[in-house]
């Protein structure tokens, strides 16, 4: 086993415990937690494929820095979202 | 032999750490693991030898995720923890397991194979405008990518600003904390200017200088020494607009007169990469802000 594979495996195993907390989880924090967890395992697996040769791909590097702006945009709307929902079910209540 | 043993190392702390987040029982904890979680990626990105990825994920997946975690955890902390329930739903983990194998398969033979789009990026290099492969590939080959990246900026922007929240007080910040913010805010934009302009010859560029200059500027304006920031004000608005609206406005001059959608002229490419580059990190930095501190009480 090469260090590509060994962090090949550790992608793949971070996505599963990233899904495996997603299914299990029931607070939105704790969720969009393992989204994030099950998506670096997909980052992972693309930046070990970019490290296959000694000259680094670049394409596949790019795309993992326009995925992370992507995810972090899109964990602040999720949050942002879980919070509103939260509050407005709590006004609601009073 | 020491490779090994910094890689199995680094395996397994996070192994280790994802599980102990995953399972933890208290959702503060949760978080901080998290934390701690985006830091080792930032050392595996460098170890891969990708440190364009280990700057970006230092500011953004360690950093501003954390930061925005946090205050969400703050903003809704009058939900009452409901601690996770024990039941382990075996269906689910049955079927997660079938997919693992699956995909370990799938994965496996991909280790010996090789990318021919490595070499086709290194020949065209000298046309390209900058001498950095990631730089050219985000800004030059796939700057489709990009514009429509900086579009998914604003719309989460534009929605985040849509869902009314109630505004929170910030506790008056520790004097030293203010003090230190004070001298650690020029650093910050001298490091985040050379990043950006690092980055047509070496790891470095927009997003991570973008995401560095919101980090010091959500420091400084969690201590109140930067007012809040308004969406009133005209010039918010036109930092936030700047970005995608110089991209588009080069797409359409290509487009209209040269050759192709983004297809740069050879005189002029590195001057237009670095104004959009130059544009691209001012609207990161003030979006990436007002995502994460926008709605604070003045």
């Amino acid at each position: 086993m090469t260090a590509i594979q060994l962090y090949l495996c550790l992608g793949v195993s971070l996505w599963g415990l990233g899904s495996l907390g997603l299914f299990l989880a029931t607070n939105f924090i704790r969720r969009i937690i393992n989204i994030n967890i099950a998506g670096n395992g997909v980052f992972m697996v693309m930046v070990a494929l970019a490290s296959r040769e000694e000259t680094i791909d670049p394409v596949l590097q790019a795309l993992v820095v326009t995925g992370l702006v992507v995810a972090v945009c899109a964990t602040a709307f999720a949050l942002r979202l879980s919070v509103a929902h939260t509050q407005s079910k709590q006004d609601s209540e009073r | 032999m020491t490779e090994w043993l910094f890689d199995g190392v680094l395996v397994s702390l996070l192994l280790a750490l994802a599980t102990a987040c995953v399972f933890t029982r208290s959702l503060f904890n949760s978080i901080t693991l998290y934390i701690a979680f985006g830091l080792l990626l930032t050392i595996t990105w460098a170890r891969l030898g990708a440190a364009d990825l280990a700057l970006a994920e230092a500011a953004i997946g360690a950093g501003i995720t954390g930061a925005l975690l946090l205050s969400a955890y703050a903003q809704s902390s009058f939900v009452k923890e409901q601690h996770q329930k024990r039941q382990t739903h075996w269906l689910a983990f049955a079927f997660l397991l079938l997919i693992l194998i699956w995909l370990f398969q799938a994965i496996w033979p991909l280790a010996d194979l090789t990318s021919s789009l490595t070499e086709l990026s290194q020949q065209s290099l000298n046309n390209s405008g900058v001498d950095h492969p990631t730089t050219a590939v985000l800004l030059n080959y796939r700057a489709w990518d990009t514009l429509l990246e900086l579009g998914v900026l604003l719309l989460a922007f534009l929605g985040a600003r849509q869902l009314a929240i109630r505004p929170y007080k910030l506790p008056t910040s520790w004097p030293l904390l203010t003090a230190w913010s004070r001298i650690l805010a020029p650093i910050i934009v001298v490091v985040g200017s050379y990043i950006l302009w690092r980055g047509t010859s070496g790891p470095g560029g927009a997003f991570q200088a973008g995401a560095l200059l919101a980090a010091g500027a959500i420091l400084l304006s969690l201590t109140e020494v930067l007012p809040p920031l308004r969406w009133r004000s005209l010039w918010l608005r036109c930092v936030v607009l700047l970005g995608i609206s110089l991209f588009i406005l080069v797409a359409i001059l290509t487009a209209w007169l040269g050759n192709a959608w983004l297809e740069y002229p050879l005189d002029y490419n590195s001057l237009l990469i670095f104004s959009i580059e130059v544009a691209a990190t001012l609207s990161i930095a003030i979006t990436l802000t007002w995502l994460v501190v926008g709605d604070r009480e003045s």
